[in-house]
């Protein structure tokens, strides 16, 4: 049984060790916020927290990830109260297709939340290895760094 | 966009002796660090039914030592990890800006200085640094462990001279007596993030008295089936002055050690051109 801690919660898994995270995110705890993009670590889709850093969620077995703590995008806000980096990206435009949303909204809520400059240059780079297929990127920063100044 | 979960036998030694012992037994067992590389083959589905040795248990490999003559990295230690860390950071800078090339933040986050090494990639980013910093990798086996220059550790593309059931404990870079009057490393890909490289330097460069060199060394990435050090280049710049004909001379002998070859990411004849102009552009002090 491998037990680690999902969005502050205890879960335990008795599956297959070998299983990704991704899909034992989404298929046996109903996470299904956290989306799958390429499947080879090239463009963050599928970006969750462990123990706070930014990972690809699918070049992880889950056994990986016992004892860790994993953060995904349902974390964040509820559509009645969303989280300063939501409310961010709905003001600025950060989200077109959506497809690279959650794993965007993670690194920067990752980026964010250390205490050291977040500027538009730091944003770029803690973002450059989540890609947009929309090449949203100009608002994508801009609703970062929108967050950033209310922190 | 996944394989067989079900297919996999995992083994999860909570040891370096453990790992040993596990890896003996099941010698066919595909060892996994940061699972940076191999997972994206177990994603395509070539690697069901396999065995995997999971290190990632292996508390003592993920430690960095600092010693009196060097600083002992363990092979679990991440890309991450390494930029963090205020003495190297201090003492190995081109180790650091390496490891800040590797792919972005997720795949540093999770990606292993020793999962690189054992990976032999071609391209392997952090193996220019090394080559130049002279590291040597602790390799463990059941008969015990030995150190491997990185100039031996590589055999090919994709292979590594490690003896069946060894596997890497450390990667150790010893302190260089002086320090370096010029270091650079420069990689070159199609784009600034993300992408892996065509060609990558790195350099060092020793003044000794005299306004002449006591020391060149000079290592690429990219352009042979693995890293290569310049030697005929350095021992050509040794204990001479870098005016524009021994720079020019010394970049006329880099094919000596370097042999590209046309592949899906660049050409031969563009590899050769800007490693040639790089090599140029640092010994002239016009690359930081």
């Amino acid at each position: 049984m491998i037990k680690l801690t999902v969005n502050g919660k205890k879960k335990s898994f008795g599956g297959a060790p070998f299983k990704r995270l991704i899909d034992t995110l989404r298929e046996d705890f109903a996470l299904t916020g956290t989306k799958e993009g390429c499947g080879e670590g090239e463009c963050g889709a599928c970006t969750v927290l462990l123990d706070g850093e930014p990972v690809n969620s699918c070049l992880i077995p889950v056994c990986q990830a016992e004892g860790c703590k994993v953060e995904t995008v349902e974390s964040l806000g509820t559509p009645e109260k969303l989280s300063k980096l939501q409310a961010g990206f709905l003001a600025c435009g950060g989200a077109q297709c959506g497809i690279c949303t959650p794993g965007m909204l993670m690194t920067a809520q990752a980026h964010i939340r250390t205490k050291g400059k977040c500027d538009d240059k730091s944003i770029r780079t803690a973002l450059s290895g989540n890609l947009c297929r929309c090449t949203g990127y100009q608002d994508i920063v801009k609703s970062v760094l929108k967050a950033a100044k209310g922190r | 966009m996944r394989g067989d979960a079900k297919s996999m036998t995992v083994l999860r030694p909570r040891s370096a002796a453990e790992a040993v012992k596990s890896y003996a037994k099941v010698p066919t067992a595909m060892p996994l660090a940061g699972g940076t590389d191999l997972m994206v083959g177990w994603n395509l589905g070539v690697l069901n039914g396999r065995s995997i040795l999971d290190l990632s248990r292996v508390a003592e490999w993920k430690k960095i030592n600092v010693v009196s003559d060097g600083i002992d990295i363990g092979s679990l230690v991440t890309h991450s990890e390494i930029q963090k860390h205020p003495v190297i950071r201090k003492r190995f800078p081109l180790l650091v800006a390496a490891c800040g090339t590797v792919g972005a933040a997720q795949i540093q986050n999770r990606g292993t200085i020793g999962g690189n090494i054992a990976n032999a990639s071609p391209a392997g980013d952090t193996f220019p640094a090394l080559a130049v910093y002279e590291a040597t990798v602790r390799v463990l086996g059941q008969s015990g462990r030995r150190g491997v220059p990185i100039s031996e550790i590589f055999a090919g593309v994709k292979k590594t001279t490690l003896k069946p059931g060894e596997l890497i404990e450390a990667v150790f870079l010893p302190f260089t007596d002086t320090a370096p009057t010029r270091g650079v490393f420069r990689k070159v890909g199609t784009r600034a993030a993300q992408a892996i490289s065509k060609t990558m330097f790195a350099g060092l460069l020793f003044n000794g008295k005299g306004g002449v060199l006591a020391e060149a060394r000079l290592a690429f990435g990219s352009l042979a089936p693995t890293v290569r050090r310049l030697y005929a280049a350095e021992s050509f710049l040794k204990g001479r002055k870098l005016d524009d004909k021994t720079i020019n001379a010394a970049a006329e002998l880099m094919t000596t050690d370097v042999s590209p070859i046309d592949d899906i990411r660049s050409t031969r004849e563009y590899r050769l051109v800007v490693s040639r102009n790089l090599l140029i552009a640092f010994l002239k002090g016009e690359v930081k």
